[in-house]
């Protein structure tokens, strides 16, 4: 574990909007590879610390480093090797998603099949629909595939399974552990620690714009546990959600 | 890894965005469907009404009892002033129904009155024809006048499609260029699709002449069917066949861009779409009523003009009248292609500052 290289560094990053300090000296790094989680409830400062990273936003002061490069000094190299799903972006009206992805690839200057694209995130039969007619689950995944055109080397998801049901979520978890399985290193956020705990190999905890902790969801359980916590109530060898994926079953509703 | 090119990047967007536009229905209605309309209109409703212009020959007497009598009709407008080079350009045209020519007979007290008709309009000379035959016959003034003398030139018919299509063809550039653009660009910002390009290597300019490319391209198809309906249904004049085709469509070029420049600005000083329609209204409606659209400037009241020759559309419509109709090559319109060029960068000087890109 110690020998992992990071390949994400952000050193007491700070942005102000006006008079309001939403990032506070955060410092974290990113290792090859892994799938990292920020987490922390709305308006916590997922979202800018993200997006100062991807260089969309200005950041007020700090030093980043994505792969080598600097976010103020190569900006454009890092959007080459770096794939971006925003919390909330939409799509160029009027086009089915073979043409999305078709132009993504003109942007990108990726060479790549619109089909194979699509097939990645089990969109096929999806490929003349347009992007407004998907369901949330189908959205996400369809950003997801927009991110891989570039086959970056790290892509990052805002908050990719918020308002999706049980069973999207689950699906997505599994779409992203191989992306990360093949190579590319993943940045999410999510409020959801159960999301957290499956599903990343490390979490940075962020509030009011600091991060409070970091480390593996193993570790940071233990050490909790460690402190004499116990939870209140006897924990059950299953909750409501396992109760609920069982009934319905695992496969997807779309 | 490969070169990034911008060129890919620029001509991909450029392919989307048309595609995009080709499904849009407003894009589609404003462009084609409007200025049809109005074609099909005023091609079946055919020519205006029945005042008369006629050209008074340099040198022509002009204190005599026919002149007087023709004004006295208050059908016949009498332009007097011109010499004989333009009157000669006004008849061929049919922009003067005839020129008239009046003169004492030598030797006598009589008047000796010389008309020239033309074929490009045949059906008003026809009808100063008759009122000069009643002139002839009329009592009072029998004794004075002692003959008319008729001659026609041929001049190309200036149909009532050879006003309006220009016109329609410079309002549909107008439209797609300003509502479109507006459109296009902050429902873009607004939806974060270009916070999205912005997370891939594109630059800023592929994302402006990208959209530019799809919407040029689509306004001279627009204007391509247009010329063409017009042509060959309405018999549209186009002098020099597809040269004159070939020269509209670059006057539509630079017309687009210059409109344009409108739409970037609206699309920045819009807080939401709503506000787009009634800020687009406020640069096209104008330009819809005052810049000889349906009716030519000279139409309007004294105080109405200045306004009218300040506005770019004027000068567009003004251009493509000219090319199509006489024949004008672009060398031959280079003051109005320089007033559009004046228009341009004023507006692109304002659009660099308000443009918002998030
Ligand atoms: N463009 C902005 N202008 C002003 N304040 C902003 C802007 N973007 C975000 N904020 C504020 O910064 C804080 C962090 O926002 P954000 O990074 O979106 O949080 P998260 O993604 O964790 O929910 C919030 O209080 C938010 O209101
Ligand atoms: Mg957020």
């Amino acid at each position: 574990m110690e020998t992992k290289k990071a390949i994400i560094s952000v050193k007491d990053l700070v942005k102000k909007y006006d008079d309001f300090v939403a990032v506070q000296g955060l410092s974290f790094e990113v290792y090859e590879h892994e799938i990292f989680g920020l987490l922390g409830p709305n308006g916590a400062g997922k979202t800018t610390t993200l997006e100062i990273i991807e260089t969309l936003r200005a950041k007020t002061s700090g030093e980043i480093i994505v792969d080598g490069f600097s976010v103020d000094k190569n900006p454009q190299e890092i959007k080459q090797i770096i794939g971006v799903q925003l919390q909330a972006a939409g799509y160029y009206p009027n086009l089915n998603l073979v043409e999305l992805i078709e132009l993504f690839a003109g942007l990108y200057g990726a060479n790549i099949k619109p089909m194979e694209m699509l097939e990645k995130v089990n969109l096929q039969d999806k490929a003349k629909a347009k992007y407004k007619a998907l369901s949330g689950g189908q959205k996400q995944r369809f950003s997801i595939a927009t991110t891989l055109i570039n086959q970056p080397k790290i892509i990052f998801l805002d908050e990719p399974t918020t308002g999706l049901d049980p069973q999207a979520r689950r699906n997505l978890w599994d779409l992203i552990t191989e992306i990360r399985n093949s190579g590319t290193t993943v940045v999410i956020t999510t409020h959801y620690m159960d999301e957290a705990e499956q599903l990343c190999d490390r979490v940075a905890f962020v509030e009011r714009g600091q991060i409070i902790a970091v480390d593996t969801p193993d570790n940071l359980i233990d050490q909790l546990v460690a402190s004499g916590f116990e939870r209140k109530k006897e924990v059950k060898k299953a909750n409501l959600e396992d109760v609920f994926i069982n009934l319905t079953g695992k496969e997807w509703r779309e | 890894m490969q070169k990034y090119s911008n060129t890919t990047a620029t001509l991909a967007l450029a392919k989307a965005s048309f595609r995009s536009i080709m499904r849009s229905p407003s894009a589609v209605v404003f462009t084609l469907a409007f200025p049809l309309i109005f074609i099909l209109v005023f091609g079946f409703l055919g020519g205006g009404g029945t005042r008369l212009d006629v050209g008074v020959k340099p040198g022509s007497d002009i204190n005599n009892p026919v002149l007087t009598m023709l004004s006295k009709t208050g059908m016949i407008r009498l332009v007097m002033d011109k010499s004989q080079k333009d009157l000669d350009k006004l008849l061929e045209k049919g922009n003067v129904d005839a020129v008239i020519d009046v003169h004492k007979k030598m030797n006598s007290v009589a008047y000796s009155v010389n008309v020239v008709y033309t074929s490009a309009s045949r059906d008003k000379g026809g009808i100063l024809k008759s009122v000069l035959n009643n002139v002839f016959y009329d009592k009072t003034l029998k004794p004075t006048v002692a003959e008319i003398k008729e001659s026609t030139i041929t001049g190309r018919e200036y149909k009532t499609i050879d006003f309006i299509l220009p016109g329609q063809l410079g309002f549909s550039l107008l439209s797609t260029g300003v509502f479109g653009t507006a459109f296009v660009f902050l429902s873009l910002r607004q939806t974060l699709v270009i916070k999205r390009f912005f997370a891939t290597p594109v630059k800023r300019s592929s994302i402006v002449i990208g959209e530019g490319i799809a919407r040029i391209g689509f306004a001279l198809i627009g204007a391509l069917f247009i010329i063409l309906i017009g042509h060959f249904f309405f018999g549209f004049t186009l002098v020099h066949g597809a040269l004159t085709v070939v020269n509209m469509l670059i006057l539509a070029t630079m017309g687009i861009i210059v409109f344009m420049g409108f739409g970037f600005i609206i699309s920045g000083v819009a807080k939401s779409e709503s506000m787009v329609p009634p800020i687009s209204n406020i640069v096209t409606l104008p330009q819809f009523l005052l810049s000889g659209t349906f009716f030519s400037i000279e139409a309007f009241p004294n105080w109405l003009q200045p306004i009218s020759r300040a506005l770019p559309l004027t000068y567009l419509n003004d251009a493509m009248r000219r090319v199509a109709f006489e024949g004008s090559d672009l060398w031959d319109v280079k003051f109005q292609i320089m007033i559009l060029l004046i228009w341009g960068i004023v507006i692109y000087a304002i659009a660099v500052k308000v443009f918002k890109w998030e």
